[in-house]
């Protein structure tokens, strides 16, 4: 394998109207990492999310996971290394229940009952929720869904997990968890959020974007120093870098 | 009558007896294969009877009670659902004393007719065949259901139809549920009511959502290596306890469809006074 | 205007359950063989949609009453007759057995007045024949409002059919005809101008949604004209084999339609037309279709339905009824009791 994993080129995309959604993004993620996509709202991170996977079509420029160009050719290939998860969990857990709904990646690579309920219990245990196999997603907290959406993408042993606002509706307990979980993970990570203490728990690295274009790309640290940046990018420092205003520190 | 009652109340009737699903019993447990065999053998059983028949119907009750009983399900929510539902049935019935006033026999000075005796009849059908219905969904679980009637020959495709239809039915009713509570928030002077006009827009914005909704799904559908078919591991296991279970109740019910075991009881009785 | 499974009779129930298996077959073959894997998840959740839909009231302009969206020919709309079919049917299912509207035997008359009435008969040969393929503002009004009312009055209609058939109920046809075509006009006026309306909305927001709807499933008059033959053989088919068994006496209509024209005789409880109906009801137990195939006791059906039926046995019947539900009732008492205990 390369030591690039996934290389993105003067990536342009257009809507359908013409309007200008990303205006040729270039930059390229390594092996291991963990890099935040952070932006206002309409700054293009879920549009550039879904490039990632071949659901939209560059109008200019390409996208490379691992050492194949995303074509059409390559698609499902690719999207068997780019484990996605999407932000409204009922819209990732389409089964009838946690069990089927992590299965069923699995079940379309052709594997067989046992190694598909092995991936299954594997991909449960990892994100510590076994004992909800047989319930129905409909029955499960905001926290135990995004934790099963998680498990039915690691169940299909992805590189590079994508993950869009892992954290949105989540209590501060369960998003506390969930982000040490994701800190277990080995994968390489991309995780497009607004939550910015998360990034500084989780990414080292950090890709700003603003309007379709990218800002800033760096160390985390450095990017969320930057009081410019950040206000020109209509972002604020995540709250644990702000001064407290109770004890005026 | 407040406005959103309704969806509210279909909200958490369902999920009631989506919770009474889950629970463990012996016939949860049971192939859901063998409990929707013996209902079926059960519903043909019952409404086989000529209009006239009642007390060859009262043995049949044996079956909802013996899965009540088993299934450790609540009766009373059960009955509840029944007289919901009742109102068609007896709507259409209660025409058959009026059209059909040939006595029939009588009991001490009262003349019963012919269509109070068909009347009844349809109502015990009714309880029978309705509560057959509830106890196997409250015993099995749609879901389980689905997949069991994949396996009796069910087209996958309708079978995965009504799966995905069931998994989005709770997440879209919360979702109109809202909608409609916004809109009783503002409709100060309406009392909540729905204008045609207001419906529109709900229904128009609802549906743009959901197929937007739809989408997404698709695309996570793709994401985890989707090719057109939804493949689903289930496997059930038809062992004794559930040939014991179709089998013997099949055989219970056909034995009472066919010989006339209450009136030979009740002859039996009789004598013995 | 759900059927119930108390109003049917198994000859009916049958045939309309072997119509709509067919007809639900014939519908997944072609959503298949569409090739298109997005209408998976859109048909799931429209289904879904319908059903949440449906429990919305609104008042209905100048009358004071309310009324809801059935939503029949809104799927056919968007989705097209298969996809359509397959997904009215799904919602049906599920009021069956969660609202325990209808019943099990009743759901293939339910799925068929519902749904295939309206998929194969109001989509395409009146609302698409009006509308074409780019609804406009009247056009739309016109073709949605024509097609609402026929599929209604066509799915009341079968109503009417398929009770006054199965003879339980001693409504004569005539009179629930005109109880029931009238209610049925105004829920499909109701239906197309709602129908309508969420279609000039769509149309309003995002006319690709119909646009693809309209384009992608070019439909020829020759699949539907296929489909309705091939609906209306399977029918004569399943109503023949199940009748032939019943030939001995008519079981329903004939009958019903004796009574309303005054043999009034007939409708005694004198050894005539119980036993008689006895016969032909144990008869229909051999039926080679569906359910009705594992009972396999005729002989001694013969012998109880020939000894008349008399006071004292239906007394004694009654007596024993009640015993034997007693019974039942003390058993499950007694089970529900050992198993509420934690095993």
């Amino acid at each position: 394998m390369s030591h690039h994993i996934v290389a993105v080129e003067d990536l342009k995309f257009n809507y359908p109207d013409h309007t200008p959604a990303l205006k040729g993004l270039s930059f390229t993620i390594y092996h291991g990492e963990s890099v935040a996509i952070v932006g206002a709202n309409g700054a293009g991170k879920s549009t550039l999310l879904l490039h990632l996977n071949g659901f939209l079509a560059p109008t200019n420029g390409q996208v490379r996971i691992g050492d194949s160009l995303l074509t059409c050719d390559t698609l499902q290939e690719v999207r068997r290394t780019v484990g996605m998860v999407f932000q409204d969990p009922d819209d990732q857990l389409f089964m009838t229940t946690v069990f089927d709904d992590v299965a069923f990646g699995p079940l379309n690579l052709d594997m067989t009952p046992e190694e598909v309920k092995k991936r299954v219990e594997d991909a449960l245990e990892t994100v510590g929720v076994t004992d909800l196999a047989e319930r129905p997603p409909h029955r499960l907290s905001t926290g135990q869904k995004r934790r099963v959406a998680i498990a039915s993408v690691l169940s299909m042993a992805p590189d590079i997990l994508v993950m869009d606002e892992p954290t949105a509706g989540l209590d501060p307990r369960a998003r506390r968890r969930l982000i040490e979980l994701l800190a277990t993970f080995k994968h390489t990570k991309i995780i497009a959020t607004h939550d910015l203490d998360m990034v500084m728990d989780l990414c080292e690295r950090t890709i700003v974007m603003h309007a379709g274009e990218i800002k800033a790309d760096g160390r985390t640290t450095d990017i969320f120093a930057d009081n410019d940046l950040l206000k020109s990018s209509r972002l604020e420092k995540p709250l644990r870098m702000q001064g407290c205003p109770a004890c005026g520190g | 009558m407040c406005i959103s009652s309704r969806i509210d109340k279909a909200f958490y009737d369902i999920g009631r007896l989506d919770i009474l699903a889950l629970a463990d019993t012996p016939l949860h447990r049971l192939d859901p294969r063998a409990k929707l065999l013996a209902t079926l053998v059960f519903i043909v059983c019952v409404v086989s009877f000529g209009k006239y028949e009642i007390s060859r119907l009262l043995p049949f009750s044996l079956y909802p009670a013996v899965l009540i009983g088993l299934g450790d399900l609540p009766p009373g929510y059960l009955a509840k659902k029944l007289i919901m539902v009742s109102p068609f049935v007896i709507f259409i019935g209660i025409f058959n004393p009026w059209f059909d006033q040939t006595v029939m026999f009588t009991i001490g000075p009262i003349a019963i007719s012919g269509g109070w005796v068909s009347f009844a009849s349809l109502i015990i059908r009714f309880i029978l065949t309705v509560s057959a219905a509830l106890i196997l969904i409250a015993s099995t679980g749609f879901a389980p259901m689905c997949m069991a009637m994949e396996k009796l020959g069910t087209p996958k495709i309708f079978a995965v139809q009504l799966l995905m239809l069931y998994r989005y039915l709770f997440v879209l009713i919360a979702e109109s549920l809202r909608i409609v509570r916004a809109h009783s928030l503002r409709s100060f002077s309406r009392k909540g009511k729905i204008t045609y006009r207001v419906f529109l827009q709900i229904a128009g914005n609802l549906l743009l959502r959901t197929i937007d909704r739809a989408q997404r799904i698709h695309m996570a559908m793709l994401s985890r290596a989707f090719t057109g078919e939804i493949k689903i591991v289930r496997q059930f296991s038809f062992g004794y306890k559930e040939w014991l279970f179709a089998a013997g109740f099949s055989v219970i019910f056909i034995t009472m469809r066919s010989a006339d075991i209450a009136g030979l009881l009740g002859r039996l009785l009789m004598e013995i006074k | 205007m759900h059927m119930a499974d108390a109003l049917l009779s198994p000859a009916v129930g049958g045939t309309m359950w072997v119509v709509t298996a067919a007809t639900t077959a014939y519908a997944s073959r072609k959503v298949r063989k569409s090739l298109d894997d997005r209408k998976i998840p859109l048909m799931g959740v429209l289904a879904a949609f319908v059903f949440a839909i449906q429990m919305i009231n609104f008042s209905i302009p100048g009358t004071g009453s309310s009324g809801h969206l059935l939503g029949g020919l809104l799927l056919a709309i968007l989705l097209g007759p298969d996809a359509a079919c397959l997904a009215i049917a799904s919602v049906i299912v599920v009021q069956a057995l969660f609202f325990a509207d209808g019943g099990l035997l009743a759901l293939g008359c339910n799925i068929f007045n519902m749904g295939i009435i309206g998929c194969y008969i109001g989509y395409p040969l009146i609302y698409k024949k009006i509308a074409g393929n780019s609804p406009s503002g009247t056009r739309l009004l016109a073709a949605a409002l024509v097609a609402g009312v026929v599929s209604l009055q066509l799915g009341a209609f079968a109503v009417v059919l398929e009770t006054t058939m199965s003879g339980i109920s001693e409504l004569p046809f005539s009179s629930f005809i005109i109880m029931m075509q009238p209610i049925h006009l105004a829920i499909g006026i109701v239906e197309g101008l709602i129908t309508a309306g969420i279609v000039a909305f769509i149309w309003k927001a995002r006319p690709e949604i119909l646009d693809c709807a309209a384009t992608d499933r070019p439909l020829g008059d020759l699949p539907i004209k296929k489909v309705l033959t091939g609906l209306a053989t399977v029918a004569v088919i399943a109503a023949g084999t199940l009748s032939w068994f019943a030939s001995s006496h008519p079981d329903g209509l004939e009958w019903s339609l004796a009574k309303v024209t005054g043999h009034e005789e007939l409708a005694g409880p004198g050894d005539g037309v119980h036993s008689v109906m006895e016969k032909v009801q144990d008869k229909t137990a051999f039926m080679p279709d569906y359910g009705f195939k594992e009972k396999t006791a005729a002989p001694e059906a013969a012998d109880t339905s020939s000894s008349p039926v008399s006071l004292g046995t239906s007394t004694a019947g009654l007596v024993g009824g009640v015993m034997v539900m007693l019974l039942g009732l003390g058993i499950g008492f007694a089970l529900k009791k050992k198993s509420g205990n934690p095993a």
